[in-house]
Order: C-alpha cells, then structure tokens, then sequence
C-alpha cells in the first residue's frame, strides 16, 4: 500500500500522483493520512486504484470520480462525489450537503447520515444512504437511483424527472411532482442489487417507491396550473 | 461566503485557553473570509463594573485622556485598557447608558463595540491572523467566545461592517449569509427603539435578537421567531452573557458542524476549523439541522 500523509504533503501533490495512476499501475492501494478536513480531496482520479482515506474530509472530496474505489473513513464534507462518472466512493460516516450532486455513474455509499439536497440533479449515480437523508433530496433528478435506508426529508424528489427514489422508512413531504409509485419486480431487483453491492442488509420489500408523476417536465397546456 | 467559529467552555480549567483556541480556529477560516474579523469573548467581570468595549481610527488621540475625561462627567471612576485600535472602559454598570451618551459628546469618532459585565469585542478589516494579532487575542481567557471572519456582500469593508455586532448588553451574533429583508426590519426596530448603527443586514438580525429580548423572549426563543421573521439565508451564532446558541434557516445552504465533549460546545462553519480542539478525535460531531435552535447556557 502507498501511503500518503497531508501533514507532510501538500494537497496538490497528493491528487497530482493520485491522478497520474492509470490501468497500468501496480500501486493499486493508497492511503491520505491526517485528511483533517481538507477539500477536494482525492478528486478528478481516473483509474481502477483503492483510495483510502483516513479521517474526516471537506468539501469535493472524490469529485468527478472515474473508475477509482475512495473510501472515507470518517466523515464528508459538502458535495462528496459530486459529478462521480463511474467508480465507487464510500462514506463510513455522514455526509453532508449535496452528496453525489450531478453524479452521472457509479455507486455513492454513505453508511451514515447524509443532510440536505443528497443527489440534486443526479444524471444516472447510485446513491444508497443507511441513515436518513435531508431536505430537498434528488431535486431535479434526472437518472440513477436513490436507496435511503432511514428517513427522508422536506420536499423529496421535486421536480423530479427519471431518477428512481426508494425510501425504506418515513417521507416527511414529498416535492412538486414526485409521488409514490408501485414497487414492481424489476424495482425489487434493481433495490436487491443496490443493496448487496452497498453491503447493506435490508429487505427490499420493506421499501416504498417514488418517482415523477411526469406532468411537470413536459410542457403540455392541459398541466399549465401545475407549472 | 463568511467563516464563523464559536467555543463554549464546559470546563472551567480551559478557560485561560479559550483566546488560544478560538484564535487557531479564527485563522483556519481566512479564505472564508479573509477581508475582517472579529471576535467577542465572554471573560472576567467584576461586581458592579460594566465594560465598555469602543474603537477608535485616531486611538492615540481618542484614548490618550478619554478615562480621565469620561470619569469626570459622570463623576464616577474609570480604567482604560488599550488594545491597539480599541480599548475597554470599565465603569460602574449603573452609569452604561450614561456613559454611551457621554461618549458620543466627548469623543464623535469613537464606535461602541459592546457592553455588558463580561463581554469584549475585537473587530478590524484585514487577514484574520493579522488582526488577532493585533489585539493578541489567543492570550485572552474567558467562558465562551464567538469568532468570525468576512467576505463582504451587503454592506463596505469597514470596521463597522465587521462581526460580532452587539445591539444589547452583553449580546452578540455573528452571521454567514445575506439577510433579504434586513431593510423593512431596520425601520420598524428603530421606530422600536432599538439601537441600528450600521447599513449591514447581520446588524438587523442581532437588533432583532435585542429586540425579542427586551420583550420577554428567552434566547431561545427569540432564535425560533427568526425562522419566521428573518428573509434570507443565515446561519447565526449567538452569545449572551451565560449561553451560546445556533440556528440555521430552513434552507440552510451555508454550511455549519458543531462538535461536543464534556469539555466544549464548539461552533465550526467547516470541520477544518474544529481540529485542533482537544479531545475532538472523539467529540459528538453533527451538522445542526435546518431551522432547529440550538442552545446551551452555564
């Protein structure tokens, strides 16, 4: 494993080596010591590598992601993962504001909490969060999935297009145009997937899903009071 | 943008460390807001005696006689100590209102930062590590204190427009955010009353704070009537002369970590600000939620 300590190193230096890894390396595993809540934080990586960060990081970290698996061992900051492409970035403890924001690929694991506008505007991410989400969740969603283990804030999926929500404990509202779906079997296997590759153990059929009731997205005049 | 940090001290045996940390903390979020900075810091009082915190562009000249000149037109005794541009008269609590009066005769270029028992505010334009060392706040102690640093949006660089303001005794608030209606609130809380001396939005909220005060509110309560008066986007901290206090709007994009041992409460706008705070590897660590007042007192 290479290790890599921002005490001593500058951040820089630290996502400049982590970005000119590539399919090739043989330094697969790396590890950031002392994060101490630094931004952008092992960002813009495009390579199959294993980043382990040790600590809590700050804003960005894992932004734009391809291909890397970056594991936060504490805590993240505002817009974890934000525009992830591909890749994995998982968080063992909370997350805050607009985690996975824009995401347009991979998988967002967050085995805490994640706060407000988790998932705005998602283009095709998977985010599954064990605890509870925030307000103004998957805002504008377009793609992807949102798995929420816990409980879910104001104002879920507003505006929503096609991204697909599933919520296993309460809604406290939901958002213009989002509203509770049937959980078919395809739903159910998709969740099943989500969760096994998120490693959580839960049921799927303990979940209820949301998704856009589609009158808002399409201009059509019959739906002109709704706009 | 705007960084604001805030420490209130559990533990009695921290308390000559409190400049120390704040300052460590203050400096940790300059590129929030590296235009001013300002701290308030709860520390000792003595019975009877009031402090009155004021500054002054032309220090050498306000200060040079003003305890003397103060002292003999109230007929009371005053001290003066100086810390670069500002200094703290210390009065007789019973003669504040008087003294603020005096003041503006005496000398018309002196700003009054504060007053209360125990309360002190440092505030000056410049990079946050400049200006604490300006006023040497990290060998301050005391109880609790409330940092901030600035990145203008709605009112000019000055000192004046810098945090903490403090509209009451003992009162202070700093804030990260623009407040939309600060303007309507200026009017009818002047019409109130209540002292406004600035054009700047946070000014308004602190007025404000004073304001439900005055009519009964508890802090904490007064914070909850925020959430339904105030337009825009804030996140406030809050001192008083026994408590510490936090609320976000109900949108509450400006970003806010709190952490809390048996030792502090601590107030960071991002985590960064909060690590070097003992015991922190371990502290509660959460994000306050959205329009929900949090609130500790001694």
């Amino acid at each position: 494993m290479q290790s890599i300590d921002l005490a001593t190193t500058s951040l820089r230096e630290m996502n400049a080596t982590l970005q000119a890894t590539n399919d090739q390396t043989n330094a697969t595993h790396w590890e950031i010591l002392n994060p101490r809540g630094a931004h952008a934080i092992a960002v813009g990586l495009d390579a199959p590598i294993e980043v382990t960060v040790r600590g809590v990081t700050g804003y960005y970290c894992a932004g734009m992601n391809k291909q890397a698996t970056v594991h936060v061992t504490g805590s993240a900051g505002p817009g974890v993962a934000e525009n992830m492409m591909s890749g994995t970035v998982i968080i063992d403890g909370d997350a805050s504001q607009y985690a996975g924001a824009t995401g347009r690929g991979g998988l967002l694991v967050i085995k805490g909490n994640a706060s407000s506008r988790c998932g705005i505007s998602m283009k095709g991410i998977d985010i599954v969060v064990q605890g509870n989400i925030g307000h103004m969740s998957a805002f504008m969603g377009q793609a992807g999935n949102l798995v929420v283990c816990g409980d879910a804030g104001e104002a879920l999926g507003d505006s929503l297009y096609e991204a697909r929500l599933f919520v296993r404990g309460s809604v406290k509202s939901l958002g213009a145009d989002c509203i509770e779906k049937d959980m078919r079997p395809e739903h159910l296997d998709i969740l099943r997937d989500l969760l096994a590759r998120a490693g959580v153990d839960a049921d799927p059929q303990e979940f209820r899903r949301y998704g856009s009731a589609r009158k808002l997205y399409n201009f059509d005049i019959d739906n002109v009071a709704a706009y | 943008m705007c960084g604001i940090v805030g420490l209130f001290l559990k533990d009695k045996s921290l308390e000559p460390e409190l400049g120390a940390l704040l300052t460590d903390m203050l400096v940790t979020m300059t590129d929030r807001g590296p235009d001013s900075a300002g701290i308030a810091i709860y520390g000792d009082s003595t019975a009877g005696q009031a402090k009155l915190t004021v500054q002054s562009d032309r220090p050498e000249s306000d200060f040079a006689t003003l305890a003397a000149d103060l002292g003999a037109a109230l007929g009371a005794t005053v001290t003066l100590q100086r810390k670069d541009t500002h200094a703290v008269l210390t009065l007789p609590t019973d003669k504040t209102t008087e003294a603020r009066a005096i003041l503006a005769e005496l000398r018309p270029g002196l700003r009054v930062m504060s007053d209360g028992t125990h309360i002190e505010i440092y505030k000056e334009t410049g990079l946050p590590r400049d200006v604490a060392a300006r006023f040497n706040l990290a060998a301050m102690s005391g109880s609790h204190g409330i940092g901030h640093t600035r990145m203008a949006t709605e009112s000019a660089v000055t000192t004046q427009g810098a945090h903490p303001f403090s509209t009451g005794a003992d009162q202070c608030l700093v804030h990260n955010g623009s407040l939309s209606n600060h303007n309507n609130w200026r009017r009818r809380l002047k019409r109130e009353g209540v002292r406004i001396d600035s054009q700047n939005d946070t000014e308004v909220g602190a007025a404000y704070l004073t304001w439900k005060m005055q009519n009964g509110a508890n802090l904490g309560e007064a914070l909850e009537a925020t959430l339904s008066d105030l337009d825009g986007f804030f996140t406030f901290v809050v001192g008083t002369r026994d408590g510490f206090g936090v609320v976000r709007d109900p949108i509450a994009c400006k970003p806010a970590v709190m952490a809390e041992t048996d030792q502090y409460v601590a107030f960071g706008s991002e985590y960064r600000a909060l690590v070097n705070l003992p015991g922190i590897e371990t502290a509660r660590i959460w994000e306050p939620e959205p329009a929900t007042v949090y609130f500790w007192s001694h």
